[in-house]
């Protein structure tokens, strides 16, 4: 137990972050672009979590059950437009999205 | 037993009254869904619009009764210090708070054109604006981030509220995956300034980096910059502003301008307190930053303005430069910088929420009316839109007698203040190619009806595509053959076009083809009164934000 420290918990975070923000870019698929984002606020609640431990301070973990809340109304709305653009397409592509541009 | 349990629990003391704006505005949106859920026949939008209005006048009422205790007894803090009660924060409150008001109008004229039913604008705006409030007065980088959602994802759902609109989801869409992707990012910036300094208390991160050498902190730093990148998300700053474009064109036009006004003020504000307040001991750190993007930002959005040939695009860059300007004070890291910056926000909230309902307006039902063709000719089809549209225009291209003038003014003079030569130089290039394109639409509403002599290029190829558009108005250009005398397209004077405008407006009340809704004539005369009454009348405003930025917290 007392091998792994936190700085292990802050790599493997930020390589979370790091995929999640990279996937958002490069995928085209709405949805999984929208799983990358709960990816990279999963992230930043593991960071949260680990340096709440190393400084003893129960504030930091108190802050993830915010982040959850949040993460739940974002997953409701994000759902709901996904929903409400491609009910009538087959497919859910960011390519799709092109009547703005200019 | 648990008596004793209860009396051990200490719970931290809440002073409601330091909040109430935000409860107002949180509370209404559920008295107002309650009502619509529980009547038997649907209600017309009259009623959720005289809601969201007494709601708005409430929290302006709340707002100014705050200011009333704020600016004897000093600033201070609530809620176990997680709100600051300070003159900066009171005064976006009233900014919302109006702003608020304005939409409630706006939004009752649009969605009775459009036929759209239903409480939900009404109830997702009031949500938004208690977002940005609450960001505006946060005092912890947790509740800056409860604030963002809470103002973010209201409007993900109000950018796509014209379903029957594909650009409008679409809208919706873009928003919410940059937005998310940009919320993700602030969030991951606050865990690691959590990580270095031990607390996501403004105050406290103060204190800790005024008593411990932490400048070489690479996590601070690190965290530092990303909560940089999503505040520029959210005030769409050059190189993070590729959504705007779209989501401004595709919004409802009222939600455009509901959006432009408060998505900028709850993020500047927090902008403007969590680096100037919190960080400002590290400023050697991010000045250079924000001194890069706000010139880039500056020069992006007033070039790429000019290109554009939809009025929703070209305002869209043109918030753009004003978000630079508004960076500029920021950059300059003192009081009279901050101060600028806040007054600049205020007064183009009242701006940009006018222009919007101008647009609003001129876009006719089904809301696709946006190609500058069809603004040709308007000051004699409808003389109280176009001297509106004038004035707002020039006071956002900066037009002495105009608060946009004095904004832009301070916001230069607080960056020589500070001995930032090259960025007010720049800011100041950046407004006279501003000024070109609102120029253009000026002289395009008021010398349109002719053909485009004396235009510059780009226009006179517009003439061929609106030759049927203003065809079909042609009955009513009879009207007003004084409006677009030439002595107004010489100089057009703001103070020259008010009364005329403000005579228009109640003449021209019978039917036209794009008839102008009471309500949101109401809402443009607002505006561009505040614009010009307090461009002339200069004192209160400025003494306002000054003393909001001296209560700063």
């Amino acid at each position: 137990m007392t091998d792994v420290s936190g700085a292990w918990y802050l790599s493997l975070a930020a390589a979370l972050f790091g995929i999640g923000a990279f996937g958002l870019l490069v995928r085209r698929n709405v949805l999984v672009m929208f799983m990358c984002v709960e990816l990279m606020l999963n992230a930043a609640n593991l960071t949260f979590v680990t340096f709440a431990r190393m400084l003893n301070d129960i504030a930091g973990q108190a802050v993830v059950f915010f982040v959850l809340v949040v993460a739940a109304a974002e997953v409701v709305v994000g759902l709901a437009i996904i929903v409400a653009i491609f009910r009538r397409r087959r497919e859910a592509t960011a390519d799709d999205l092109h009547i703005l541009r200019g | 037993m648990s008596l004793f349990f209860l009396s051990a629990l200490v719970l931290p003391k809440i002073a409601w009254s330091a909040i109430l704006p935000e409860l107002i505005l949180l509370a209404a949106p559920l008295v107002l869904l309650a009502v619509s859920a529980l009547s038997a026949r649907r209600l017309p939008t009259g009623v959720y619009a005289g809601g969201m209005g007494a709601a708005g006048l409430a929290s302006l009422g709340a707002s100014v009764w705050l200011w009333t205790q704020v600016t004897p007894h000093g600033a201070g803090t609530a809620v176990d210090g997680a709100i600051a009660v300070d003159g900066f924060s009171v005064l976006v409150m009233i900014l919302v708070s109006s702003v608020v008001v304005l939409a409630a109008l706006i939004g009752e004229g649009y969605l009775r054109r459009e036929g759209i039913g239903g409480p939900e604008y009404y109830v997702l705006a009031m949500f938004s604006a208690a977002g940005a409030m609450l960001m505006a007065s946060a005092d912890d980088l947790v509740l800056i981030f409860l604030g963002l959602e809470i103002m973010s994802i209201a409007l993900y759902v109000l950018a796509g509220l014209d379903a029957r609109r594909q650009g409008s989801g679409e809208a919706a869409m873009k928003y919410f995956l940059l937005g998310a992707f940009s919320s993700a990012i602030f969030l991951y910036g606050i865990a690691l300034v959590y990580g270095a300094t031990g607390s996501t208390n403004l105050p406290q991160i103060a204190d800790f980096l005024a008593h411990n050498v932490a400048s070489s902190d690479g996590l601070l730093l690190a965290g530092m910059a990303l909560l940089l990148v999503g505040f520029f998300f959210k005030i769409a700053a050059v190189p993070f502003h590729m959504w705007t474009p779209d989501v401004y064109q595709g919004s409802p036009t009222p939600v455009t301008g509901f959006m432009a006004a408060v998505a900028k003020a709850g993020g500047f504000a927090a902008l403007l307190r969590v680096f100037f307040a919190s960080f400002g001991l590290l400023r050697d750190d991010w000045q250079p930053v924000i001194w890069l993007v706000a010139v880039v930002t500056l020069l992006v959005g007033a070039v790429l303005a000019l290109v554009q040939r939809d009025v929703k695009r070209m305002l869209a860059y043109s918030s753009i430069n004003h978000a630079g300007f508004i960076l500029v004070g920021l950059e300059a890291a003192t009081t009279r910088g901050i101060a600028a910056s806040l007054y600049y926000l205020f007064v183009y909230g009242f701006m940009v929420v006018g222009t919007f309902a101008v647009v609003t307006v001129i876009a006719r039902r089904g809301d696709e009316a946006h190609d500058l063709g069809s603004y040709r000719g308007l000051a004699q089809r409808q003389p109280f839109l176009a001297a509106m549209l004038a004035l707002l225009l020039l006071a956002q291209a900066g037009v002495p007698l105009t608060t946009g003038f004095l904004a832009k003014l301070y916001i230069i003079s607080a960056a020589v203040e500070a001995h930032s030569y090259a960025l007010a130089v720049i800011a100041m290039v950046s407004a006279a190619i501003a000024a070109f394109f609102y120029l253009r639409v000026v002289v395009l509403m008021y010398a349109g009806a002719k053909s485009g002599v004396g235009l510059p290029a780009p226009l006179a190829a517009t003439g061929a595509g609106e030759g049927a558009g203003s065809g079909e108005l042609s009955p009513v250009a009879a009207y007003g053959p004084g409006a677009a005398s030439a002595a107004e397209l010489e100089g057009d004077r703001p103070e020259a076009s008010r009364p005329d405008g403000a005579g228009g407006g109640e003449g021209h009340g019978e039917p036209d083809a794009a008839g102008v809704p009471a309500t949101i004539a109401l809402a443009i005369a607002l505006c561009a009164g505040f614009t010009l009454l307090f461009g002339i009348w200069a004192q209160p405003v400025v003494e306002l934000a000054r003393q909001a930025t001296l209560l700063f917290h």
